[in-house]
C-alpha cells in the first residue's frame, strides 16, 4: 500500500497565531556545553525588499556533534535540556536573532565528517513550501573538505557560510536571500 | 568518491511527482518575488536531515486541544471535531508527533495584528491549538468551523474555510505545513493555494471528510482527516 503524501500548503501571513507560542531564540541555555554563538540577519526578497513575515526553524547537533534523537546512535554524550531546535520569526526590519552553541561535526556520506552546520527551513506567506539551508561557519577548517559544500558551485558557497561580526568572536551574521542576484542557495531534500 | 550517490543513512523518499506545489507559482501572487529562482541542489540525505526535533509530553497543556472556550467563555460557531491519522506513505502511524494548527474564527477573522477588521474578532476565540498523537498516530481536536475571508490576491479572491496544520514528523526532512479544507466548499475551484497543487488526486487528500463516527449528538459535526508525511528509502541506496 502506497499513500499519497500530503502536500504542503504556505504557512500565511498568520502563522504567528498557531506557531509563535513556542518561539525557541535561545536554543542552548547556559549550562549547555559548547562556544555561544548569536546568529543575526534578515531575509529579503527578490527584490531586496525584507520579508518582516519569516518564520526560521533550525536543527543542529551539540558541541560534541551528537543529535538528540534516535536515530543518532553514535557513542557521543547527549545533554539534558539541549533539544536543538530553534524557532524565530523576522520582526518588522526583517530581521532575526538565534542564540545557540556552534554545533560540532557529525558524520557525512562514507564517514567523511561534515563541517559544523545547522539546518534550517524558511516558511513565509508566498512559500508554497519551505525553503531547506544550511548555515556554516567562517574560519572553520572543515569547510574545506565539507560534502555538502562540494556539491554547490564555488561562487555560491558564501551564501551558506556565516560571516564575523567585527571583532566579536560569538556574533555572526547570516542572511537569507529568496531570489536575486544573491540568491542563498537552497536544497532539494 | 561520488557523495551524491553513497549516503550511509536509510533517506526518506523524495515526494512522486505533482504531489507537491512548486515554488513558483504565479496565480498565488506572492510566490513571484519570493520563490527562489535558481535550481535547488539536490541534497543526499545525511544524518542531519534523518534526525529532527523530538517534542515531548510536555509542549501540550490540558485545554490544547479544545479552541472553542477562551476567556471564560464560548466561541461562535458551528463546533466541530477535526481527527484523523499521521502515517507515512507505507501506511506506519506516526506516534507522538505534536501537531499545531492555526484558524480563523467562524466570521473568517484572524486574531492577528494584520489581519483586516472585514468581519469582527470572537472574544472568546483564540484560534490556535496543539496535540500529540497517540501511539497509533491519531489525533483530535474541537474546535469551530472557520469562516471564508477575502483577501487581496485578484479581484474578489476569497480562501476557502481551512485550518492549518504544522508537525514535524521523524526527521527534519519530514516537516509539513499544510491546510485542511471541508468537503463541498463552493470556493474551493478558485482557490490558488489549493489549486497549487498539480495533481487532481493529490489535491483532495486535503480536503477532509465529514465523519458520522465522531459527531457528537446535539454538541458538535466530526470531520476527518489524515495527513500523510514522507516513507522512508527502503534500503540505504548504495554503500
Amino acid at each position: 500500500m502506497k499513500l499519497t503524501p500530503t502536500g504542503s500548503q504556505t504557512v500565511g501571513p498568520y502563522f504567528h497565531i498557531g506557531l509563535t507560542r513556542m518561539l525557541v531564540p535561545v536554543v542552548a541555555g547556559p549550562d549547555v556545553e559548547g562556544s555561544r554563538i548569536t546568529i543575526k540577519g534578515r531575509i529579503f526578497d527578490a527584490d531586496q525588499k525584507i520579508v518582516p513575515d519569516a518564520l526560521l526553524e533550525t536543527w543542529q547537533a551539540n558541541a560534541a556533534g551528537k543529535y538528540a534523537h534516535p536515530e543518532d546512535t553514535q557513542d557521543k554524550p547527549l545533554q539534558e535540556g539541549f533539544l536543538g531546535f530553534g524557532r524565530v520569526a523576522t520582526d518588522d526590519a526583517g530581521a532575526f536573532s538565534l542564540t545557540t552553541i556552534k554545533p560540532g561535526c557529525v558524520p557525512g556520506p562514507g564517514g567523511v565528517l561534515q563541517a559544523p552546520h545547522i539546518e534550517v527551513a524558511v516558511s513565509m506567506r508566498g512559500l508554497l513550501r519551505h525553503l531547506v539551508t544550511r548555515i556554516y561557519f567562517p574560519d572553520e577548517p572543515f569547510n574545506e573538505e565539507d560534502p555538502v559544500l562540494q556539491l554547490v558551485e564555488p561562487d555560491r558557497r558564501a551564501t551558506l557560510i556565516a560571516k564575523s561580526v567585527s571583532d566579536q568572536v560569538d556574533a555572526l551574521e547570516w542572511n537569507v536571500h529568496c531570489a536575486g542576484e544573491n540568491e542563498t542557495v537552497f536544497f532539494d531534500v | 568518491m561520488g557523495t551524491k550517490t553513497i549516503p550511509d543513512v536509510r533517506g526518506y523518499r523524495r515526494p512522486e511527482p505533482g504531489t507537491q506545489p512548486t515554488y513558483l507559482y504565479p496565480p498565488y501572487a506572492s510566490t513571484v518575488r519570493r520563490a527562489p529562482t535558481k535550481p535547488l541542489i539536490f541534497l543526499p540525505h545525511t544524518l542531519s536531515e534523518v534526525t529532527g526535533p523530538v517534542f515531548g509530553h510536555d509542549s501540550i497543556s490540558p485545554g490544547d486541544d479544545d479552541m472553542t472556550r477562551a476567556n471564560g467563555g464560548e466561541a461562535i460557531g458551528p463546533r466541530i471535531i477535526v481527527s484523523g491519522r499521521v502515517l507515512d506513505e507505507d501506511g506506519r502511524p506516526v506516534a507522538n508527533t505534536l501537531l499545531e494548527v492555526w484558524q480563523a474564527n467562524a466570521g473568517g477573522r484572524y486574531r492577528h495584528r494584520n489581519d483586516q477588521p472585514h468581519s469582527p474578532l470572537d472574544p472568546n476565540f483564540n484560534g490556535y491549538g496543539r496535540v500529540m498523537t497517540d501511539s497509533e498516530g491519531r489525533y483530535r481536536f474541537k474546535t469551530v468551523k472557520p469562516g471564508p475571508y477575502p483577501w487581496g490576491n485578484h479581484p474578489n479572491a476569497w480562501r476557502p474555510s481551512h485550518i492549518h496544520f504544522s508537525l514535524w514528523g521523524p526527521a527534519f526532512v519530514t516537516r509539513l505545513v499544510t491546510q485542511m479544507y471541508f468537503p463541498g466548499d463552493p470556493l474551493l475551484p478558485f482557490d490558488p493555494v489549493y489549486n497549487c497543487i498539480p495533481d487532481e488526486n493529490a489535491r483532495k487528500v486535503l480536503i477532509s471528510s465529514f465523519d458520522w463516527e465522531t459527531t457528537i449528538p446535539n454538541h458538535a459535526n466530526g470531520y476527518h482527516f489524515d495527513i500523510v508525511l514522507r516513507g522512508r528509502d527502503a534500503t540505504p541506496m548504495e554503500k
